[in-house]
């Protein structure tokens, strides 16, 4: 016992040491480099525009998924985190729901429905869909704005990014970005 | 399906390439060489055994060196626990949070110290700035270097002989965390920042979405920083809630890549420091070959599972499970996140395991089931690792009658039973919490999915708390006052038993002499030898945890077959 009672001072007195080091020192030295360098990422990515009539605007985290519900709009995925199993009849319930209010908007289009457009994220927000998710919504986004489907697809093509190198994830479309261009925003 | 293969063949190419010169840089740090970093950090590391009162050759025998180990995890205990319950008074809280309840703060304080990091909190509705930077930064660092600290312990006692004492550990603490941690946690920083990770002290962003004008929050804080020591520290307690599934602690497939990279590059970097540091570099090479093995076994079982095995949804077309991913990693990268996040015992999820499917979440159970020691936590995963090693050579020299040596020392009856008490605690403890867990008055109503899943969830509970991992199926409620007093002590229990064995076991080998090795000693660098062992560990993993996994994994994939 007092073998262990007489390590309790260096003990304290390291953990305050690292207290000042791994916490403040590299915390708040992480905080400056970074500011610098990466000022638009250390914040948010936030999508600042300016306006016609100058002011500036902001329209939320370019990383952060928002509700689009209009068919006007790209649609992304639902905004839930579900934690359901895969395979179970609430998710199954779930998915036939969103399955059946994707097809409402578009009655026309019978191509069956991308996956990740009718589940739901780990994070609930989302931001990207995948490449043939924004493909099934081309026509339907088109028909609303009077646009042709070449110029939809030329606005999602602008805000999809492919996997890096060519192998490495998956390819993605911003759907905030996609939705902010085609209102003649961005 | 070939993309993702080329991205796993790649990720694991890459670890290793990366691995060796890390290793072989690790073993420099542990023998208090001059390396490269010297001269920058040879000032503070004096600076600080100066401030501390402690001399770097100041060698501690066994006892000594436990207890200190014991106190500084003590104390650190004590400053995270009362940070986190008046953090409501305390400044760098711009969300005005409230000091977090008390069940909640000594489950999250145990989660920490214990290098476990499970999340019974959600970062952003939770915890201040404050609490994250000074609290769980610093223990993210610090737990870490207590891992490999002990690692060190018990390399010592192989290469040691006739010693009572088995190194300093404030100097092995401050070595690890200057020379090793912190130098790689600013790179990785630097690399996930640029991909639009978060690092500033400003409080939560608000605008207005673009449809309909409603507000918006953007989640913000120092997260990028934490975020690099919890991947590398095999932590893995996420700044947000989601964890590394949440787009501002991991936006791009680049810091996908580069956060799954740093959870087992420390890991797998520790066997080469091994070979080296044992003056034979096979048996190094030895053990990463069973670990590599056992990791791609499962990495295909979880790929297959997440790619083959989805349900089919009607009108949907079938191109895997992609409930709980994110779409820019996909079936691939979340698979191969998730087969290493459990084989490390990090514990960080970049999609939600709860809705993997059966086969697919059982493996990612089994992973941390085999006691955490496919690459491990830092430090404890090869220190784990070599007590199976040594329980192998003990049953190998059983069966040809010889006396069992490992690395020219021989392994007597007090080895054996501290091997046992590192083997043993893990699936014990998990076992114990489970059941305990399912008697619990109320038990039903935590759980999120219905059924043999719902099972499955309570045993991926405590199958993390009592191996260290901290990943959940987290569907479950587990902010309750019983998960979190049980789960506590578990993950404490868990956490210390295997080091004080380890240190105990060091401190023995360190007394004996180191026999020549002759024709009839065993050869534990061949491949002989690696097939024995991972016949050893998945007999061990097996036997504990076949019928727990035909209750909730297995019978969750028959059911719904």
């Amino acid at each position: 016992m007092r073998v262990f009672l007489k390590q309790l001072r260096p003990a304290a007195l390291i953990l305050l040491v690292m207290i000042v080091i791994c916490g403040v020192i590299y915390t708040g030295v992480m905080t400056g480099v970074v500011s610098l360098i990466f000022p638009q990422q250390a914040k948010g990515s936030i999508i600042t525009i300016t306006l016609k009539d100058g002011t500036k605007k902001d329209f939320g985290s370019e990383l952060i998924a928002q509700k689009f519900t209009e068919p006007k709009y790209l649609i992304g995925r639902p905004m839930t985190v579900s934690n359901l199993g895969p395979a179970s009849d609430a998710q199954k319930k779930l998915v036939a729901e969103r399955v059946q209010w994707l097809r409402s908007l578009d009655p026309g289009n019978t191509a069956p429905i991308p996956a990740d457009l009718v589940t739901a994220s780990g994070s609930g927000v989302d931001p990207s869909i995948s490449p043939a998710a924004a493909d099934w919504q081309v026509a339907r986004i088109a028909r609303e704005r009077g646009l042709s489907e070449a110029a939809v697809r030329a606005t999602i093509k602008r805000y999809t990014t492919g996997r890096l190198a060519g192998f490495i994830g998956e390819p993605a479309v911003n759907v905030l970005k996609v939705n902010l261009a085609l209102d003649g925003l961005l | 399906m070939s993309t993702v293969i080329f991205q796993d063949i790649f990720f694991l190419a890459l670890l290793i390439a990366l691995a060796i010169p890390l290793g072989l840089y690790i073993h420099q740090v542990m023998d208090g060489q001059k390396t490269f970093m010297t001269p920058v950090l040879a000032p503070v590391e004096r600076l600080i055994y100066r401030v501390i009162g402690a001399r770097p050759d100041d060698e501690m025998k066994p006892k000594r060196y436990a207890f200190a180990v014991l106190a500084f995890s003590l104390v650190g205990f004590l400053f995270l626990f009362v940070l986190l319950l008046i953090q409501g008074i305390l400044p760098l809280n711009p969300q005005h949070l409230r000091g977090v309840n008390w069940h909640l703060a000594f489950n999250t304080t145990a989660s920490f110290i214990s290098n476990t990091n499970w999340q019974a909190y959600a970062g952003e509705t939770t915890l201040s700035y404050l609490s994250q930077s000074l609290g769980l930064t610093v223990q993210n660092f610090v737990s870490a270097a207590v891992g490999i600290s002990v690692l060190f312990v018990l390399i010592r006692g192989f290469i040691r002989h006739e010693k009572e004492t088995v190194g300093n550990f404030w100097a092995d603490l401050t070595r690890v965390t200057l020379y090793v941690l912190i130098p790689l946690a600013v790179i990785v920083t630097v690399l996930i920042a640029s991909q639009g990770v978060v690092q500033t002290l400003a409080p939560a962003h608000t605008s207005t979405t673009l449809q309909s004008a409603s507000t918006v929050t953007t989640h913000l804080g120092p997260a990028a920083s934490q975020v690099a020591i919890k991947q590398l520290g095999t932590n893995g307690g996420g700044f947000f809630g989601a964890n590394s599934a949440f787009p501002l602690e991991n936006p791009t497939a680049f810091s996908n890549f580069i956060e799954m990279f740093s959870l087992l590059i420390i890991p797998a970097a520790l066997c080469f420091t091994f070979g080296k540091a044992v003056k034979d570099a096979k048996q190094g090479h030895t053990l990463i070959t069973v670990m590599v093995v056992l990791f791609v076994a499962a990495l295909a079982i979880i790929t297959i599972s997440e790619h083959s095995l989805a349900p089919h949804y009607a009108g949907v077309i079938a191109s895997g499970n992609m409930e709980g991913k994110e779409v820019v990693n996909g079936v691939g990268a979340s698979s191969l996140w998730g087969a290493s996040t459990t084989a490390a015992s990090n514990g960080a999820v970049n999609a939600t395991p709860d809705s993997f499917t059966a086969l697919g979440g059982m493996m990612m159970m089994f992973l941390m089931q085999l006691g955490e020691i496919v690459f491990g936590g830092v430090g404890s995963g090869l220190y784990g690792m070599i007590a199976f090693v040594m329980l192998t050579v003990f049953i190998a020299g059983l069966m040809v009658g010889r006396t069992p040596e490992y690395l020219g020392k021989k392994i007597g009856p007090f080895d054996m039973k501290m091997v046992c008490a590192m083997i043993l605690a893990p699936p014990l403890l998990t076992l114990i919490g489970t059941a305990a867990a399912t008697l619990a008055p109320g038990a039903a109503s935590w759980l999120n999915n219905t059924g043999a899943h719902g099972f499955s969830e309570l045993l991926y509970a405590f199958t993390s708390m009592a191996n260290n991992n901290g990943s959940a199926f987290a569907g479950m409620h587990t902010n309750t006052a019983f998960t979190n007093l049980t789960g506590g002590v578990i993950m404490l229990l868990v956490r210390f038993i295997p080091i004080v064995a380890t240190i105990f076991l060091a401190g023995n080998l360190s007394k004996k002499k180191i026999v020549a090795s002759s024709e009839g000693t065993l050869s534990t660098s061949n491949l002989t030898f690696a097939g024995l062992l991972i016949a050893i560990i998945l007999i061990i993993g097996a036997l504990s945890f076949l019928p727990s996994l035909s209750l909730g994994p297995i019978a969750d994939f028959f059911t719904r077959l």
